[in-house]
């Protein structure tokens, strides 16, 4: 009984939020015809580039400084109308927000995709319609990349790769116990992570003892540090995927009576405020940039898309990296 | 520690040992003895509990600190659970504690102050309480199912913290509030402390009075209960009002326990962690009797079984089945059925002997 009221509520549920969408969709679409109308009007004195852009969703603060940088670049000085939609982490609602920008006829669609896969049927659509696509932070996992211009976002497995080089040169030799806290299981940046600092650490005498998921969160990231200083007694090195599983292993440190960033060292990835504070604090070693900031070449790429230039179909974002003295000189001007 | 029925009518015909094998709690407490015996043959100082910085500490101290926020929901969820309810919101709730107790320590002055910390656990406690009271009024007084009506806060209550914290994690530095989830209190994890009281608590207040009788009379038959003169409206109203406010304290201590207020993440899934815990622990999801001391073992179960992951190294590729597996077998040993089997093998297998003795 509970389970087909669940069913049949559920269904209304999505029901009642498709309508919402549709309404949000229609507005939308009423306000660009108005603006284009105008501009045709206005016999295009300066051509503004329409672009639709559909977020995988709010999750972390990360995704927040991503999605700010690109409402704040592709404004109306910057010569662009942005109609830009939150997925909510759901693929429906991001392919639902694509068609209805195909049917807006924008000149440009961009999206971070939630998932790799399951995308053809609606970049089909948007090749059908002529309209550019351009992807930011991940990637689709498509055999036609015709289907897409081009892919902005951070390399992951470089990513891993400058954190582990960074620890082999600075502790090879002392035969450093190394325990991993990955990210997602399965997301393409937990894997990338783990490959390139294995990958990095080869030939070093850094060993990797164990490796857990801690979700890319701080509860589960502390959860498992405290498993693994329960197993271990001599952890040389912390490396975490992300910095809220690093500031998670903190506070397990701290509780066990040792000194983060001394008794065991840690690195970390995304370099995130918080993790930049920490690393100011010295309580983490190194931290490993991923760059939220997509904002400034996303409107370099949809310009030369418009403009008919060739562009690169893989855009890798500069990620700096910082040690502790970076860190307090770079803290007071971070944007994120 | 609370009582358990339903033996008495067997145990005329059952010896000793096999009375302590009927006992509900006895697989579960099984379950938790076999995984701390994993966890010892991996780590085998694992059991040790050392004395560092004037407190305890160790991984059963681990284990008793973890299982605080799960214990606290775990418990609000027995007492909804028994009235036939369900509360599938304690999640959000959890998530709306931390979010609005951290963006008040941070946007205070002083955050650091004690009065700080206080009015802001005082601010969260009291809307989730409030929060409760919402589930409450949607279940008895309009009588939406409980599924249905928890649902609603489950689904928007992320989405409430969200706009709470704007999005980001909040993340404070606050001594007086990290006390609640990190401290420790004559040697022991306040966060623990608080739960155990909390439990001690409800266990008095359930198994002293008459209030764990109506509880219960009201899940095995609420009209009935009414018409005997149970006021079945209230006592609904109120465990949903509990589980709101355990589920808030909860959040506080999770909050407090990394210092940050994370909207998507924090006590996420914690509505079926509480569920399977007041399962294991053998309360019935069709209401009525249900089995506080149950709870408590099936929460150490949990708490256990993540740090066994970790410990036993469990590749975390399989850690989600690796977890079914414990629970699976944990309640088929639970189930009356299985249980029956069991116990109609092992007297066949007894008849024997008897008729030669006699």
């Amino acid at each position: 009984m509970f389970s087909s009221t669940r069913r049949r509520t559920a269904g209304a549920m999505i029901a009642s939020l498709a309508v919402l969408g549709l309404a949000a969709c229609s507005s939308e679409q009423a306000s660009t015809d108005a603006g284009s109308d105008s501009g045709d009007t206005g016999s295009a004195a300066e051509e503004t580039i329409s672009i639709g852009f559909s977020q995988v969703g709010a999750e972390s603060g990360w995704r927040a400084a991503n999605t700010k940088s690109i409402q704040d670049t592709l404004t109306q000085e910057n010569g662009f109308d942005l109609s830009f939609s939150d997925a909510q982490q759901k693929q429906e609602n991001q392919i639902q927000a694509l068609r209805s920008y195909i049917q807006q006829g924008v000149d440009v669609l961009a999206f971070s995709p939630v998932v790799e896969t399951g995308w053809d049927a609606v970049l089909e659509e948007a090749k059908a319609a002529d309209i550019p696509v351009i992807l930011t932070d991940r990637a689709v996992d498509s055999d036609d990349d015709s289907l897409y211009e081009s892919f902005i976002g951070s390399d992951f497995v470089l990513e891993g790769e400058t954190a582990g080089e960074w620890a082999v040169e600075q502790y090879d030799g002392e035969g450093y116990q190394v325990v991993e806290l990955q990210g997602t299981t399965g997301a393409a940046p937990a894997i990338d992570r783990k490959a390139g600092f294995e990958t990095a650490i080869e030939g070093s005498d850094l060993e990797i003892i164990d490796s857990q998921t801690g979700n890319f969160t701080r509860t589960e990231g502390k959860q498992v540090m405290e498993g693994f200083l329960q197993k271990y007694d001599d952890i040389d090195l912390v490396y975490a995927h992300n910095d809220d599983m690093g500031l998670g292993a903190i506070e397990a440190i701290e509780a066990a009576g040792m000194v983060p960033g001394e008794d065991i060292k840690i690195i970390t990835v995304d370099a995130v405020k918080d993790g930049m504070q920490a690393l100011a604090d010295g309580k983490i070693n190194y931290i490993v940039e991923c760059n939220p900031l997509l904002g400034p070449d996303l409107a370099d790429v949809a310009k030369k898309v418009i403009a008919g230039e060739s562009v690169e179909k893989r855009i890798v974002v500069k990620d700096e990296a910082f040690d502790q003295e970076a860190a307090v000189e770079a803290l007071p001007s971070r944007e994120y | 520690m609370s009582p358990t029925t339903g033996t008495r009518s067997r145990t005329d015909y059952s010896g000793g040992l096999s009375r302590v094998v009927r006992h509900p709690l006895f697989w579960p407490l099984v379950a938790l003895a076999v995984l701390l015996l994993a966890n010892t043959v991996y780590s085998p100082d694992f059991l040790a509990i050392s004395v560092l910085d004037g407190h305890l500490f160790g991984a059963p101290i681990d284990i008793l600190r973890n299982s605080a926020p799960l214990l606290l929901v775990a418990l609000g969820m027995t007492l909804v659970i028994a009235t036939r309810g369900i509360d599938l919101s304690v999640g959000a709730t959890v998530a709306i504690a931390g979010a609005v107790s951290l963006s008040f320590i941070a946007s205070s002055p002083n955050p650091g102050a004690v009065s700080t910390v206080l009015v802001a656990m005082g601010i969260a406690l009291l809307l989730c309480l409030f929060l409760g009271v919402w589930n409450g009024l949607l279940v008895s007084v309009v009588g939406i199912q409980p599924i249905i009506a928890t649902l609603i806060l489950m689904t928007a209550g992320r989405g409430i913290a969200m706009l709470i914290t704007e999005g980001q994690i909040t993340t404070v530095t606050s001594a007086p509030f990290k006390t609640l989830g990190s401290g420790f209190w004559l040697g022991l994890p306040v966060a623990a402390l608080v739960a155990l009281g909390v439990y001690a608590l409800v266990a008095a207040l359930t198994r002293r009075t008459a209030l764990g009788m109506l509880v219960e009379s009201v899940g095995i038959n609420p009209s009935a209960s009414r018409l005997a003169g149970v006021k079945a409206r209230t006592i609904v109203w109120t465990v949903f009002a509990l589980s709101g406010l355990f589920s808030g304290l909860a959040g506080l201590i999770l909050a407090s326990n990394v210092m940050a207020a994370d909207a998507n993440n924090a006590g996420l899934f914690i509505e079926l962690d509480a569920i399977l815990a007041v399962v294991i622990g053998g309360t019935s999801l069709q209401g009525g009797k249900f089995s506080l001391s149950g709870t408590l073992v099936g929460v150490f179960i949990i708490t256990t079984l993540t740090l066994t992951v970790t410990i036993v190294g469990v590749s975390p590729l399989v850690t989600p089945l690796f977890k079914a597996v414990v629970v699976i077998a944990v309640t088929l040993l639970q189930s009356p059925v299985v249980r029956e089997k069991l116990a109609a093998r092992s007297r066949r297998r007894a008849a024997r002997p008897e008729e030669v003795a006699a």
